[in-house]
């Protein structure tokens, strides 16, 4: 499961934050302290995430201090879908 | 109850002192706080807030007129240090604070750069953020051994205001703040990024309290509006608008942090749900951003009747944005009519036209092939369709608005014998140029750029429009700002850190900005010829400008394309011709 979510999120992360389809990100690539997602596409991923997964992150969550890998982001859909 | 005799022309002190002598309880600001309640900061609790701060500055040796810098974030003491400097007599600028994202090596760049041109005497700022003060201040010292360091001012040291009453009020004639004169600088506005801070709009007195005049006759503005805003309070349209207007004027404000906003859009329309809110303030990508980006859940009760008007401003403003935005929140009550436009900038203190409040805002459908080209709006053939262009209104009755020729595109016809441009016909496009009495009273400490940004009188915006009708239409800019989120960001900024980066020529990176209809705001575009043609090393590259530029401007990029040698364009004198590389780049998409 956990492949698959990593795959989903980073494919969404290329495709439709990035406009770079064909772009690998790395689970463990800084998302947002390295600046290739900023404050407005947050609420995007937000959004794509509880669409994709049922899992919803509270607006104060979406910083870097919640997750700023897609491994990170991961483990907390994991997390709280099992919850 | 006998009101204070303030014998001088009223000041931003007097007005203040006003507002608290004829309703001290009545609230002056909502303050929307994160996982708190609402705080309500009535004028009585205002001006003993200020009063705290005033003290501190006094303490601390700073005079009347002196410059003080203020570095916090959203929140009563924010507010409260503000009006501290007033009631002082001192010039507060508001800087931005340090986000998450930002590289604290180059936000010291840019406060050593602030401290340079303003020669603050205070810093007001938080406890935990003294040791990123102290090093910028370091670092300035060490140019300037024989300057005193401005004063650090803590703010968990300020004292608890204490609350007014009959017998315990301050000598209001002792304070600075009564003693500050019309046409002396009431405050400081930085756009953002190096070049922002070293270009301080200095407002005086008279200056603001004229345009807020104005203003407020223009959007009869009354003291049943409520303003709600989350706009930042060191850009024009938060500080003047949505926070010196309101507070002077003594409407009610509602107030949230920016990054509350920004992760949470509907906070917005809550507030102005709850509060009633009648007028706010929004840069054009906000309207894309509330129709796109709020969940149905989160509109649950949301109820915007009590609108008179948003106010789309400091960005270009799209027809489409308002069609998006008036769609989702129509059956919210939202009145098609509520949505209006104005044309703002700093160097005016704010507003120089407004649309939308004694008529419905015109929508002028244009050949978009004859505006590019010939520079002329016109209408488009019988049976084509044109661009829909949103009015900015009728310039405000204190204001002269021109539309000259464009230096770029007419080079020294009629501007080399007596130095004035020409006046262009009804809907010919050409370079907006404005006079009026709330002028900028120059670049702070700046007089070289002052003098440059003025031709016989006439401030020279170097954005360009047509007049059709007594009103005025913003087309585009001639000078190579970017605009995105309302943000004004300098491409030279951003191209000399993308110049650090190892891989890359300095010299050889263009930054420009391009239109996103989508998100109804520019995207920002890095350019960079590298030598190396590995793709993995290109990618490298690319990441690594992004990682550097994000960190060190506060600005997300869009795209950093990786170029070949020899791609970009340069102009006859080796310059790069930002529009000429943003055509070429957009051709190959």
């Amino acid at each position: 499961m956990t492949t698959e979510i990593r795959s989903a999120l980073a494919q969404y992360i290329a495709k439709e934050i990035l406009q770079q389809p064909k772009r690998v990100i790395a689970p463990t690539t800084p998302l947002i302290s390295s600046g290739l997602i900023d404050s407005f596409h947050l609420v995007d991923l937000g959004l794509y995430v509880e669409d994709t997964f049922g899992v919803h992150l509270d607006d104060t969550e979406l910083n870097r201090d919640t997750f700023d890998t897609i491994e990170q982001l991961t483990a907390l859909i994991v997390e709280r879908q099992g919850g | 109850m006998i009101l204070h005799p303030f014998e001088m022309a009223p000041t931003f002190f007097t007005k203040l002192h006003d507002g608290f002598a004829a309703c001290p309880d009545r609230v002056a600001i909502h303050l929307m706080q994160n996982r708190q309640d609402d705080a309500a900061v009535t004028y009585r609790e205002l001006l003993a807030g200020a009063t705290s701060y005033a003290r501190a500055l006094a303490e601390a040796a700073v005079a009347p007129g002196d410059v003080v810098i203020i570095i916090l974030q959203h929140g009563a003491d924010l507010i409260f240090a503000f009006w501290g400097a007033v009631v002082h007599g001192a010039v507060p600028s508001i800087m931005p604070f340090l986000t998450e994202k930002l590289a604290p090596e180059r936000y010291r760049q840019d406060l050593t750069a602030l401290i340079e041109t303003t020669r603050p005497t205070a810093i007001v700022t938080y406890p935990e953020f003294v040791a990123e003060i102290r090093s910028a201040m370091t670092a300035w010292r060490s140019l300037h051994t024989d300057s005193p360091a401005p004063a650090i001012i803590v703010s968990s040291e300020i004292m608890a205001p204490r609350p007014f009453g009959a017998s315990c009020e301050p000598d209001f004639d002792q304070l600075g703040g009564s003693m500050r004169m019309q046409d002396d600088i009431a405050l400081l506005q930085h756009s953002s990024g190096t070049t922002g801070m070293q270009k301080g709009v200095a407002l005086s007195h008279r200056a603001v309290l004229n345009q807020l005049d104005a203003y407020a006759r223009a959007i009869h503005l009354s003291q049943d509006d409520r303003i709600v805003s989350w706009l930042p309070l060191y850009h024009d349209m938060g500080l003047i608008a949505s926070f010196i207007l309101p507070v002077l004027m003594r409407v009610p404000l509602v107030i949230m942090s920016p990054f509350d906003w920004v992760r949470a859009p509907y906070k917005l329309l809550q507030a102005i749900t709850r509060y009633r809110g009648t007028l706010a303030w929004l840069p054009n990508f906000a309207y894309n951003f509330c129709a796109q980006k709020i969940r149905d859940r989160d509109l649950a009760g949301i109820d915007l009747s009590s609108v008179r008007a948003l106010i789309n401003c400091s960005e270009p403003t799209y027809w489409s944005s308002h069609q998006a935005f008036l769609q989702r929140y129509e059956k919210f009550g939202l009145r098609a009519e509520a949505l209006t436009t104005c044309y703002a900038m700093a160097e005016n203190v704010f507003a120089v036209a407004q649309s939308g409040f004694d008529t419905p805002v015109t929508v002028d459908e244009v050949d978009q092939r004859s505006l590019l080209i010939e520079r002329v709006a016109r209408p488009p053939a019988a049976g084509a369709t044109g661009m829909k262009l949103l009015s900015a209104g009728r310039p405000l009755p204190n204001v002269s608005v021109r539309v000259v020729e464009d230096t770029a595109l007419h080079p020294l016809t009629t501007t080399n014998t007596t130095g004035t441009r020409c006046d262009l016909p009804e809907r010919a496009v050409g370079e907006i140029a404005l006079r009026s009495d709330c002028m900028l009273a120059g670049y702070f400490n700046r007089p070289d750029i002052t003098t440059n940004a003025f031709d016989t009188g006439w401030y020279l915006t170097g954005d360009l429009g047509y007049m059709a009708n007594g009103e005025l239409f913003v087309t585009g800019r001639k000078k190579d700002l970017i605009i995105v989120g309302g943000k004004n960001v300098y491409p030279q900024d951003l191209e000399r850190l993308a110049g650090e980066v190892p891989g890359v020529h300095p010299g050889r990176v263009v930054a420009f900005g391009v239109v996103n209809s989508d998100a109804g705001t520019e995207d920002v575009v890095i350019v960079a010829e590298v030598d190396t043609t590995d793709e993995n090393a290109r990618e490298a590259i690319s990441d690594a400008i992004r990682r550097h530029v994000t960190q060190s401007s506060d600005v997300a990029l869009r795209q950093v394309r990786i170029v070949d040698p020899r791609w970009l364009l340069k102009t006859s004198s080796g310059k790069t011709a930002r529009s000429a590389n943003r055509e070429k780049y957009l051709a190959e998409l």
